[in-house]
């Protein structure tokens, strides 16, 4: 992979770490003065793609280098703030760069129908202002940054959300929620990032680990871990603090709902990991406790109450949220187990989920685009009328349950193999359990879809029929990718192996 | 055990505001009283961290001699560790000399550039630790913000429903639900 790092010259190379997240955060400026809805998704699309090439070029450099370090403003940490970017985070960069440039090709024609024509420009500069925070979460080595940019992200999210209120006016009220809900979770993990300084007098996370292994683990600090669990367990939709995120990705546009699903919890629980395995030390018995008997029974109990809960939705994209919580489930027992095996499938389970999910709820959006459906039973007959949507969607929806030949095998394999490894057979058991939960909700989707007939309309059957193509291209490229890297899975196990021996290796 | 509470007196407003905020948040029905109590929750928050940053007996962290040679910080920055530690225990707050015990020293040492050209200068004087008020500036922008898009939000509410009580709003959306299933 080192011939990416040759993509960029290396003036901007060396300040590629700022660049990715500068220049979405610039152009958000920019597209909120664009005077329509074209012109503000150029600006988008354009800095998605650099974004993109920005973050393949830094995924060459960190496979040549191993660990990129870059003193924001010329202030050398540990006393400036360090852009950081190890094994661990340019996984995520990847996904969230990768993803946000497909999410962007989708959008014109979704946000054109959802959006009214004189709000897009600012629904575009909002957007850019969630990417932006989205990669600052990511790349950033300094706890306290990281909060700043987990809340750039939450609010302008809140934003995006409350615009669906042009379909459905339960977006405001899901956005409202959400919004008292994100906003104790910063303010946790906020308290919990001064109780760390309390304890270690540092801001920087790569130093507050050398120090919290230096002087080992207090009191305080044992109040800053709960603290910033219980914050950024919020942001990521964890088991019991995930009551914000049916309803927000059931009534945000269909673009911001494939958006968020594919990357802001995503890049919530890689925060989590980072305090969990990087500040933290998953050795520290404290810590290990927790991933025991927090995050792995949570997550078990998670994997069957809202793959439970899912089964029961009458609303598609409710539907697929509550299995999003189930799924964030499968990946908090990957970490639960503290193991490298552990970590490295949960982490191809999040990369993964983002690629199903993005072109499961691209598919809905393009169903509602172009019949306006959203309930369940509304679906009918799509198979027929909108073959190829709804064939990405079915190999999307297969790999969510976990069918051999779809990534989704492939997550679950790992997860089980970790499980083995870890002597915890009750985890398997749970796993190919669930699994079967979710084999009942996906398969009621598409039996809806294919098996139903397609309602008529004044006595004609409804004429078959295409999403644009800028809607089947991304859609097309992740149903794809969900087959692919089943067929070669090496990137992907690279990827993520090389990410849990950076934070837990040796 | 009296002893031991009174001596961290600071943080009882701290702790009594934040439970405050937080039960407003969740008992309230009327979503500006829940963005009340956020505030409220919030600030709690940013005294905390005005809490941390004082040191007893320490000055505002002025420096009196800005102009000074080409040292470098960093080569001071450790030194004053040292002397910040031994400056706690000289002011006699117990908590703070813990503190400089277990890592203390070490925020000197990693807040470095500015702070190890003061402590070489003004090695005597003892002064609070300026950092938590930039990071609760910060944080203070944030809180706006969120108040902001919070109040906006319910703007919307109120015009998209006619009501800003929590329960009126399930009513409203549930007959909604109902009424389209049919």
């Amino acid at each position: 992979m080192e011939f990416l790092a040759n993509l960029l010259p290396a003036g901007l190379m060396a300040h590629a770490p700022a660049l990715v997240v500068v220049v979405p955060l610039v152009a958000a400026a920019i597209a909120a003065f664009m005077p329509n809805g074209k012109a503000g998704w150029a600006v988008a699309m354009v800095t998605a793609t650099i974004v993109a090439v920005f973050s393949l070029a830094l995924l060459g450099a960190v496979a040549g280098e191993g660990v990129i370090s870059y003193a924001m403003g010329g202030w050398e940490p540990p006393a400036g703030i360090e852009y950081r970017i190890d094994a661990l985070n340019i996984a995520v960069l990847l996904l969230v760069g990768i993803l946000g440039f497909l999410c962007v090709i989708y959008a014109l024609p979704s946000v054109a129908d959802e959006i009214a024509e004189d709000k897009q420009g600012l629904f575009y500069s909002a957007f850019l202002v969630c990417f932006a925070g989205l990669l600052g979460v990511t790349i950033t080595g300094d706890a306290f940054n990281v909060f700043v940019f987990l809340e750039i992200s939450s609010l302008s999210t809140y934003t995006i959300i409350a615009m669906g209120a042009g379909k459905d006016r339960r977006a405001l009220t899901a956005a409202y929620n959400y919004l008292i809900l994100g906003t104790i979770g910063a303010t946790f993990f906020v308290i919990g990032v001064g109780f760390l300084y309390m304890a270690t007098g540092s801001l920087n996370m790569a130093d507050i680990a050398r120090i919290l292994a230096e002087n080992g683990h207090d009191r305080v600090t044992q109040a800053a871990f709960a603290f910033i669990i219980v914050g950024l367990g919020l942001k990521a939709a964890m088991f019991p603090l995930h009551m914000w995120l049916p309803n927000a990705y059931a009534f945000a546009p269909n673009f911001v709902t494939a958006f968020l699903a594919s990357t802001a919890t995503k890049v919530a629980f890689y925060a989590l990991v980072r305090f969990l395995f990087s500040v933290f030390n998953p050795e520290v018995n404290f810590v290990d406790l927790s991933l025991t008997w927090v995050f792995a029974v949570a997550g078990v109990i998670a994997m069957f109450m809202a793959s439970a809960q899912a089964i029961f939705q009458t609303d598609a994209r409710r539907l697929l949220a509550y299995s999003s919580v189930a799924q964030v489930g499968y990946m908090m027992l990957g970490l639960g187990m503290g193991t490298v095996l552990g970590l490295q499938a949960g982490m191809l389970h999040l990369i993964n989920h983002a690629l199903m999910k993005g072109a499961l709820f691209m598919a809905l959006g393009a169903f509602a685009l172009k019949f306006g459906v959203r309930e369940i039973k509304d679906l009918a007959g799509l198979g027929r009328t909108m073959p190829i949507s709804a064939s990405a969607f079915t190999i999307a929806g297969l790999s969510l349950v976990g069918v051999p030949l779809t990534i989704g095998f492939d997550s679950k394999w790992y997860l089980i193999i970790a499980a083995l490894d870890r002597g915890w057979w009750w985890a398997v058991a749970a796993l190919i359990l669930s699994s079967l939960l979710a084999l009942i909700y996906i398969g009621r989707l598409l039996m809806v879809v294919w098996t139903d007939t397609a309602p008529s309309h004044q006595g004609q059957q409804v004429k078959r029929t295409h999403a644009p193509i800028m809607m089947l291209i991304p859609m097309g490229i992740l149903a794809f990718a969900n087959l692919y890297f089943f067929l070669d899975a090496s990137f992907l196990v690279n990827l993520t192996e090389a990410a849990a021996n950076a934070v837990m290796g040796d | 055990m009296l002893e031991t509470i009174l001596e961290r007196f600071n943080y009882i407003p701290i702790i009594i505001l934040m439970m405050t905020g937080l039960y407003v948040v969740i008992a309230t029905g009327n979503l500006i009283k829940r963005l009340v109590g956020l505030s409220l929750f919030q600030t709690s928050v940013f005294l905390l961290y005005i809490t941390i940053g004082k040191v007893f007996g320490g000055q505002p962290p002025i420096l009196e001699s800005a102009h000074h040679g080409e040292d470098d910080g960093y080569g001071s920055a450790g030194g004053y560790g040292a002397e910040a530690a031994a400056g706690y225990a000289g002011a006699g707050d117990a908590e703070h000399a813990e503190e400089a015990a277990h890592g203390g020293y070490e925020a000197a040492a990693s807040h470095g550039e500015g702070y190890g050209d003061a402590a070489h200068h003004t090695a005597e004087v003892l002064y609070s630790n300026p950092l938590p008020h930039v990071l609760i500036l910060t944080a203070i922008v944030v809180g706006v913000a969120t108040l902001a898009v919070g109040l906006a939000l319910v703007v919307r509410i109120r015009e998209a429903y006619g009501t800003i009580e929590d329960d009126a709003l399930n009513a409203a959306d549930y007959s909604r639900e109902t009424g389209s299933s049919e």
